[in-house]
């Protein structure tokens, strides 16, 4: 896994500051060519991964990015799903059956789980779970995505629901299906790494906040986000390490890379410079 | 351990059920839906037991507590169960779509003793309550005016098959979406004796309202003004956004700022300089025990839970406050079907119109 991996927070709108900064980014990346130039100049920092949601843009970048394979030759993607918004509004306008039926590429299936009343057969569980998957990874078929992350929303539901199987039913389908190693995101990293250990999840890829300040690191903040580090084995990323502009960045960075058995950092950047600046922030600091 | 039970698993439902769950100090001991799948499903996986039934659940659980997410139609049938069967009951917004049915569940929640709250949960959002701080700090002097918006994307074309489009269950962009900056209106200013000039427009539904535009009035000439729509199709979800102007300066907040001029920093909270004073989320929001969506939705089901702890009955957003949304909602309603056809079309002054002769006053 790379020490840097590039988001894509920053081409959908999404900006934990501002309204207004976010909404200027939903206008300058309205354009594919915006966010191409931006991918083009991580990738020409040599930040080959991108860690992205499966909004239906991505899809756009995605396609754009198989016309050019010399281009993008060592680009890889690390898939989240779902694109939660997409699922909480379609709830909103269809109630939660008839959000899942959309987006299931056969209802049949659902249809019949759903006569079946309380007797829920748990092959039909697992059944629409990995037929939901398949449906969010279709928009990368033919490229590399060595790890397929769950989004936090869903993870953390999932997890104070106590639904813990699922973690493993994601994990077991990634690993067959797509060769890929499983990953988690989540903003409760103590109490998620304790439920994936006891499910039997081995060594996962889970990204967290990350920061100095102890912004949204629900579960013990900093201390407890340390203690965790080094007491379980996965394989952690750091997420929201400036978090949201609130740490100077050669603040953040300094303080993230003396973190024992952190993988890796993922960041998001909307410029050239603010990419080029991180890249050489993590390159003085992350020694060894 | 505090002993929950869970009534209704729809979209808020679960992930209240999903937050509170996760509460150190809560264990939720049962579930009720409609929906026998879903039921299924959560039995079989989480172990936890599940009913059809509300007073079945209420009277085999030994519940110190139910969420009840419901849809708004049936809120105040299921509260007043839930209180004569003494358990405190934490109600997702509105309350009731009656205020005088919302008072008397007030009511019978006092005489019972019990801790009660509604899903108002700006109030619990940084942001919001750093406004409230300086308002209640006098930092803007007097103030005059408040715009309250909050727009997003829930209905963006004609067909939706939730109770959610249809009015006779408490659907629509007014209970839905204007309750939530009335609510904080109320909370800055107290309740309006007055609405006027209200609009429940339409855009996509035909059942019921996409839009709410009304002019709120204090007995003190303090106004606001409420502009909402849930058919925004530039939003990624909803935002809610508080403007108030006073005779020292302006704040402006949503959820992840507060950005405030002051003429004179004097009556300001400390750190507060004249000019532009901008808070960030980041230093405004207090970690929670456990986090979904957004640290507010933990923060307030956090403080039922230690209300009941403490036996506190009183507090953010219990039914008397949130009684006062139910208020001005149907002050709207009523006045969306007022009569202005007087003030529209009233007749005209009469003016001779003549070239050269101006009209003389006789």
């Amino acid at each position: 896994m790379d020490r840097l991996l590039f988001g894509d927070n920053q081409f959908f709108g999404v900006n934990h500051m501002s309204e207004e900064k976010a909404r200027a980014q939903s206008m300058k990346f309205q354009d594919l060519s915006a966010v191409i130039d931006v991918l083009d100049a991580a990738y020409d920092e040599g930040i080959h991964t991108f860690m992205c949601t499966t909004h239906d843009r991505v899809g756009e970048i995605v396609d754009y990015m198989r016309t050019k394979p010399e281009r993008y030759a060592e680009q890889i993607f690390y898939p989240g799903m779902p694109y939660a918004h997409k699922y909480a509004n379609a709830m909103t306008e269809d109630g939660m059956v008839g959000a899942i039926k959309r987006f299931l590429p056969d209802g049949g299936l659902l249809d019949a789980a759903f006569k079946g009343g309380m007797s829920v057969a748990k092959k039909d569980i697992e059944g629409i779970t990995t037929l939901l998957i398949d449906a969010e990874m279709k928009m990368f078929q033919g490229l590399p995505t060595p790890v397929i992350f769950l989004q936090n929303v869903v993870v953390d539901l999932l997890l104070g629901l106590g639904f813990k199987d699922a973690f493993r039913i994601f994990a077991e389908h990634v690993r067959k299906k797509y060769n890929a190693e499983p990953g988690f995101i989540s903003m409760n990293l103590p109490t998620l790494l304790k439920v994936l250990k006891e499910v039997g999840v081995e060594n996962p890829v889970v990204c967290s906040n990350i920061n100095k300040v102890g912004f949204r690191m629900s579960g013990g903040g900093v201390t407890a986000y340390e203690k965790a580090l080094n007491e379980y084995e996965f394989q952690a990323i750091a997420m929201s390490v400036f978090a949201s502009g609130a740490i100077p960045p050669r603040e953040a960075i300094e303080w993230v890379c003396k973190l024992p058995n952190l993988k890796s950092i993922v960041f998001g950047a909307s410029s050239r410079s603010n990419i080029h600046s991180t890249k050489v922030l993590v390159d003085e600091y992350w020694v060894g | 351990m505090i002993r929950i039970g869970m009534v209704g698993l729809g979209k808020m439902g679960l992930s209240h059920y999903s937050m509170v769950n996760a509460h150190p100090d809560v264990e939720v001991v049962a579930v009720c839906d409609s929906s026998a799948y879903l039921l299924g499903l959560l039995n079989r996986y989480t172990g936890v037991e599940t009913f059809n039934d509300m007073s079945k659940m209420l009277a085999q659980s030994n519940l110190d507590a139910v969420i009840i997410s419901t849809p708004s139609v049936l809120h105040a049938q299921m509260v007043k169960t839930a209180l004569e069967a003494g358990v405190n009951v934490f109600c997702e917004k509105p309350f009731s779509l009656n205020p005088s049915t919302s008072r008397d569940l007030t009511e019978l929640a006092r005489s019972k003793k019990l801790v009660t709250q509604v899903g108002y949960h700006y109030r619990f959002v940084g942001a919001f309550k750093e406004v409230k701080r300086l308002l209640d700090s006098g930092a803007i002097g007097k103030v005059s005016h408040i715009l309250a918006e909050a727009y997003g994307p829930v209905v963006l074309k004609p067909k939706g098959s939730t109770w959610r489009s249809k009015k006779s269950e408490g659907g629509g962009s007014l209970y839905d979406y204007a309750a939530h900056p009335i609510d904080l209106v109320n909370w800055y200013l107290g309740v309006p004796s007055e609405v006027r000039g209200t609009i429940l427009g339409q855009v996509f539904s035909r059942e019921t309202d996409d839009e709410v535009f009304s002019t709120m009035v204090w007995p003190d000439e303090t106004t606001a003004q409420l502009s909402v729509s849930w058919s925004d199709p530039s939003q990624r979800k909803m935002s809610t956004k508080i403007t108030v102007f006073g005779s020292n300066g302006r704040i402006t907040a949503d959820r992840q700022e507060c950005q405030t001029f002051l003429t004179d920093a004097t009556a300001a909270p400390e750190g507060y300089v004249e000019g532009w004073n901008v808070r960030y989320t980041t230093d405004l929001t207090d970690e929670v025990y456990f986090y979904v969506r957004g640290e507010e939705y933990s923060a307030q089901l956090d403080a039922f839970v230690k209300r009941i702890e403490s036996g506190e009955i009183e507090g953010q957003n219990s039914f008397g406050s949130a009684t006062g949304a139910d208020e001005v909602l149907a002050m709207m309603v009523a006045d969306a079907n007022r009569d202005y056809a007087g003030i529209a079309a009233g007749p005209a002054p009469q003016v001779d119109r003549g070239l050269f002769r101006r009209r003389t006053k006789s």
